[in-house]
């Protein structure tokens, strides 16, 4: 067993799914996804205009281990609310096709929504958090 | 050893009594419709959680991406 408090790369994602009220761990990027099951993801997020932070796991399998340890979840993509694990890609997808997920972010499904402030989701790099 | 989508059924069924599973896929990708009591009650994390403990760290690994659906039933 690995103590968080001796593991930097545990406390990184930990701080990052703290500070971000939506976080999204990913195969590649939002404007690249590597994987179909991120790719999905992205767009239900984009669909809903939610902005997201969004960290890829791909360049240091050692994101990809902690996230797993501390999460309890094997899988890519994985989408924390509040500091919560939502799900992977189907429990996402169904949460949007019920409305749910649009209840848990607190934003109107499928009507149009008032344009938020546009500033960019600031794509986020746990390197860059160490 | 490649995995076989007959294989995932008899493992979930036998791993979630009272479970049925149809399993489709190609060798990499797969997806599961599930069907039991096993998963009344239960947070949809926590049913996911339930079939992620049949396999462990094979999910991801040799098994690369199982897609899952849920429908609990009555016990």
């Amino acid at each position: 067993m690995s103590d968080s408090a001796s593991n930097p790369m545990r406390e990184a994602i930990q701080s990052a799914i703290s500070d971000n009220p939506v976080i999204l761990f990913m195969k590649g990027t939002p404007e690249a996804p590597a994987c179909g099951f991120s790719a999905r993801t992205v767009a239900i997020l984009e669909s809903l205009d939610q902005p997201f932070a969004a960290v890829n796991i791909l360049p240091d399998p050692a994101i990809r281990q902690e996230l797993s340890d501390l999460s309890g979840w094997p899988t890519i993509p994985q989408l924390f609310v509040d500091g919560e694990l939502v799900g992977g890609c189907d429990i996402v997808t169904e949460m949007y096709q019920s409305g749910e997920l649009a209840q848990l972010l607190g934003v109107e499904g499928g009507a149009p929504s008032e344009p938020q402030d546009s500033a960019d989701p600031a794509p986020l790099t746990i390197e860059n958090l160490l | 050893m490649a995995v076989s989508t007959e294989e995932l059924k008899q493992r979930i069924e036998a791993g979630i009594p009272g479970t049925r599973a149809q399993v489709t896929g190609d060798g990499a990708h797969f997806e599961a419709v599930l069907e039991g009591p096993a998963f009344t009650g239960l947070s949809r994390i926590a049913q996911h959680k339930l079939v992620h403990d049949v396999f462990g760290t094979e999910l991801g690994d040799r098994i690369h991406a199982l897609s899952i659906k849920i429908t609990p039933t009555e016990a």
